[in-house]
């Protein structure tokens, strides 16, 4: 098994709170090691303090690995530096937009209150939004709604 | 594998002794914060602070997971997490009492989280930049989570404070009923002062003096007044002495554990 098999498997990996993204895209793989012919360490990094998903991926990913014959499979969580939505790749952007969540915005600064207007709506992109809720469906969210098509959506906060 | 805790409390003569009573205060602070704001999980005034107080509950339980996964790799009696979390007595738990003290109105819930998450932010900014790497690593990842909690109690204090008649009265109540308790945090234990030595723990005067003055600014844009400083001699975080509420709160929490050794799901 070489190191691009494996990282194709774990891009097989979605996040369940959203759905069209891999646990790479997300930035949650550090790196995979080889340690031996069928010996695999996965460094991994969550997210949130408490978000609820991260057993679940870990779950996943070794018994996906597992099912491809990896015998030994060792995930280490490593929390240094911690993750941040900075690491998103521009596709990863895309597909949140897809998904119906708004990506972190360049002007929110971290830590601070989502903007009370203008998060660009992820299904008309009309930037007559308004902020409803500073904590969404989950901690790492906020909710809006846009004035133009009327639709509730998630904005994934700066993190 | 014992899921009691019948050890004697931790004492603090020696400095790994020191650094597991101070991870023990982290974690049982991060623990009992979460545990009371769960409580408001679909009786909140509104769904938008139901949303938001059970994230930020969820918040605290996860970093006071990251904290005992620290404590069971470094300190012998503890076999994992979950008897860490609920297989103590009320003595062998280090938080400070204003974590504790119940949720009272909405006002009560935000002052307690108002004063809690300011000192929270300036300690955690503190730890994150510790000579201990794993300290430092949680610290750095729930600074960020501790930046939104202490923006979301500080905006409802403002909201509370500078809104009506009764609004500001309740506010005002709601701070005195609480303020004392907010000082434990600042009145150094043995392990906060070995962990200063140590280079890991930050000065709690200097902690102290950021705090008083945010809080000071934030009750002054809220028309609220100072509360006088009456008793600060609570005892929770050095010595495990708590108020009359934690027995509650404990028995509560550790019902499932306690009933059912060993319970998974
Ligand atoms: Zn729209």
């Amino acid at each position: 098994m070489t190191k691009e098999e494996i990282l194709d498997i774990l891009q097989q990996i979605k996040d369940p709170e959203i759905p069209n993204l891999s646990v790479i895209e997300l930035g949650m793989i550090r790196d995979v090691e080889l340690s031996a012919p069928n010996a695999v360490i996965v460094r991994f990094t969550p997210t949130y303090s408490g978000c609820p998903a991260t057993t679940l991926i870990k779950m996943e990913i070794l018994q996906r690995l597992k099912e491809a014959g990896v015998e030994h499979i060792e995930i280490v969580e490593q929390l240094s530096p911690p993750w941040t939505t900075e690491s998103f790749s521009p596709q990863a952007l895309e597909k949140l937009r897809q998904a119906g969540i708004a990506p972190p915005h360049p002007h929110h600064k971290r830590g601070e209150d989502p903007p009370a207007l203008g998060i660009p709506c992820p299904y008309c992109e009309s930037t007559d939004t308004k902020l409803l809720s500073a904590f969404g469906t989950t901690a790492c969210k906020a909710l809006y709604q846009c004035t133009t098509c009327g639709q509730p959506f998630d904005y994934f906060k700066c993190h | 594998m014992s899921r009691t805790f019948d050890t004697s409390s931790p004492t603090t003569t020696s400095t790994d002794e020191a650094k597991i009573h101070y991870l023990f205060q982290l974690a049982d602070n991060a623990l009992i914060m979460g545990q009371r704001l769960c409580e408001w999980t679909g009786v909140a005034p509104e769904l938008e602070i139901d949303l938001a107080l059970c994230n930020i509950a969820l918040d605290h339980l996860g970093q006071a997971n990251a904290w005992y996964e620290y404590l069971v790799e470094i300190y012998p009696q503890a076999t994992d997490v979950d008897q860490l979390a609920f297989c103590r007595d009320e003595h062998q738990y280090y938080n400070i009492t204003l974590v504790e003290l119940p949720n009272g109105d909405f006002a009560q819930t935000i002052a307690k989280m108002a004063l809690f998450s300011i000192f929270n932010y300036y300690l955690h900014d503190a730890l994150r930049q510790c000579s201990d790497a794993r300290i430092a690593a949680i610290a750095a990842r729930s600074y960020k989570e501790i930046q939104y909690h202490r923006r979301y109690a500080s905006n409802w204090l403002l909201r509370l404070g500078d809104g009506t008649d009764i609004s500001h009265e309740r506010m005002q109540k709601a701070l005195d009923i609480v303020w004392d308790h907010a000082f434990e945090a600042f009145t150094p234990s043995p392990a906060d002062h070995i962990m200063h030595q140590q280079g890991i723990a930050p000065d709690l005067e200097q902690i102290k003096a950021l705090w008083e003055d945010e809080v000071h600014q934030l009750l002054h844009k809220a028309t609220l007044s100072i509360p006088d400083t009456g008793f600060t001699g609570y005892r929770a975080k050095s010595d495990g002495v708590h108020t009359e509420h934690m027995g509650y709160l404990l028995a509560e929490m550790q019902y499932m554990q306690r009933r059912y050794p060993n319970l998974q799901w």
